[in-house]
């Protein structure tokens, strides 16, 4: 079965749980982390974290609604995009 | 595969903050086989078509909009030329009932804009094309989503001038019969029109393409000015290079969205056109591209010199991500439609004249420009021969979409709404051009269309 990865990246100002929260969210889905990078650029808090679906339950759709959650409590920005975007863009 | 965070951040913000979309997904559908003598049967026929897909158009894109994040701004449908269908019925209204089933179907299922109501008139009209072209008026001011065109002049067949004599007088009376002449928005006169355009108001389905095809448009200007806004002090030549890789990266992005669109639809996937479409948000304008490269004002000297760069990077871009660039693939310069052009226009840094002289470096046209309401037919005619013949004579695409806003004079502000957005009523020419335009006839090919 092909691989399904997604892209979760996350842009604002920088606090306590971010990663912890995210990650909690991500785990309960039985989705897999597969890459995490994060750091302060321009003085936001940036985080992309590269993720495994595959073996999810829920939907893209589904975990966006989840993570809202999340962004409108702790005023962040939230993506969730799948992996195959950022190849196309940035692969040749 | 790995991804640095820059490479990662620079789509999503692109994405959140440069209004990096796909400006349109357009299906194109062949309406040949819905044809029946009998209209009423006709009529079905076109409805069921058009909904029908048009509902699963809406549902897949929305579904790839959640799985890429990134937004399809419009979804669209272009037809057969309306022409072409209704010349089995004898209806004198074939044309109007056409247009009103198709203006139905769109609304049912939330298809903003339906394109093909138009003919292909360079050499000649038939019946029906003379009834479609009657009914221009009656069918803009009592449909709300249809859009219209007509091909008026190509480089092989020459200028139609008895056809561009009518169009004056009908584009004052769909103006008159619609609010600020309105209607006037969903009506476009080409010179080598594509049949493949995804981009309203000229989009139809033409009679080389197969039964089906998926057309996209790239993302919009938004994202180029945030890259050229980032590179204010490099010289021309490496600003040429920095556009050509984010239209690159903006291509790849829609083929790959367009080509998984079709897959879900099952049905061929056409072309990318590459075009950078304007919007009146703040920031997604074309002219806004050319002021940050270092023009004061959009129309100043320097600005068709710096839109030639803009269009010329975007195209070696875009062909390099995709091998399947096709529609107008210029870049428009619509007008009402694009704030920077708004403000230009407000401050008499543009004229029509620039504008006309635009065309000769990118598409595609003479674009949302409202000109007084009081001009006269003739007047309006010539314009519309000049500039289809720089497309023409360059073996190229060109249109005209020429409000005459009723009751208004140059320097006037008026409001179309939503995405059609605002501008102020340019001037046009006092001086006339009637003998010229009523001679009439064709104006032949030029000697650049013979090729073979």
């Amino acid at each position: 079965m092909k691989r399904e990865l997604i892209f979760i990246t996350v842009i604002g100002k920088d606090q306590k749980g971010i990663i912890a929260r995210i990650s909690n969210a991500v785990f309960a889905h039985n989705i897999n982390i597969e890459d995490l990078n994060q750091k302060i650029m321009g003085g936001y808090f940036v985080m992309t974290m590269l993720a495994d679906i595959t073996d999810s339950p829920i939907t893209i759709s589904q975990l966006k609604k989840e993570l809202s959650t999340i962004e409108d409590e702790m005023h962040l920005k939230i993506q969730v995009q799948n992996e195959n975007i950022f190849r196309t863009m940035h692969r040749v | 595969m790995e991804y640095s965070l820059e490479e990662v951040m620079e789509t999503v913000r692109m994405t959140l903050y440069h209004n990096f979309d796909i400006r349109t997904v357009t299906l194109g559908i062949n309406l040949k086989d819905c044809i029946n003598s009998d209209l009423d049967i006709f009529k079905d026929n076109v409805y069921d078509r058009v909904s029908g897909y048009g509902r699963r158009l809406i549902h897949e894109a929305h579904e790839l909009e959640d799985k890429y994040g990134i937004p399809i701004i419009n979804k669209r449908i272009s037809v057969t030329p309306v022409s072409l269908i209704i010349e089995a019925c004898e209806e004198v209204d074939a044309p109007l009932e056409i247009a009103k089933t198709l203006d139905k179907a769109s609304r049912d299922v939330g298809i903003d804009f339906i394109g093909g109501f138009g003919a292909l008139v360079q050499k000649g009209m038939t019946r029906a094309d003379k009834r479609l072209i009657d009914s221009l008026p009656e069918v803009f001011s009592s449909t709300e989503r249809v859009c219209g065109f007509l091909n008026v002049a190509s480089t092989v067949s020459g200028m139609n001038m008895d056809a561009i004599i009518m169009l004056g007088k009908t584009l004052k009376e769909i103006a008159d019969r619609t609010e600020n002449g309105i209607g006037c928005a969903r009506f476009v006169i080409f010179a080598n029109a594509p049949e493949d355009n995804p981009f309203m108001a000229g989009a139809f389905h033409g009679v080389g393409e197969p039964d089906f095809s998926l057309n996209i448009g790239i993302s919009g200007p938004g994202v180029v000015r945030s890259v050229v806004e980032q590179n204010r002090d490099c010289d021309l030549t490496e600003l040429s290079g920095v556009i050509k890789r984010t239209a690159f990266k903006i291509t790849r992005a829609g083929e790959l969205i367009g080509r998984e669109l079709a897959k879900n639809l099952s049905v061929p996937f056409g072309i990318v056109d590459i075009s950078l479409a304007s919007t009146t948000k703040v920031g997604d304008s074309v002219a806004g591209i050319v002021e940050m490269m270092g023009v004061e004002k959009m129309g100043a000297p320097g600005s068709t010199a710096a839109l030639s760069l803009l269009v010329d990077a975007v195209k070696k871009g875009g062909a390099m991500a995709s091998g399947n660039v096709g529609g107008l693939s210029g870049t428009f310069i619509p007008v009402s439609e694009d704030s920077c052009m708004n403000e230009a226009v407000r401050v008499g840094a543009l004229s029509i004249e620039k504008l006309e002289a635009f065309t000769a470096v990118c598409s595609v046209g003479l674009d949302m420009i409202a000109i007084p309401g009081d001009a006269k037919a003739q007047t309006i005619s010539a314009i519309i021969a000049d500039e289809l013949a720089i497309g023409v004579i360059n073996n190229k695409t060109t249109g005209v979409r020429l409000i005459p806003v009723p009751g208004k004079k140059a320097g006037d502000y008026v409001n179309f709404g939503g995405l059609l957005g605002e501008t102020y009523v340019m001037n046009i020419s006092n001086f006339s051009s009637n003998d010229f335009i009523l001679r009439g006839g064709r104006m032949p090919a030029p000697v650049t269309s013979m090729r073979n």
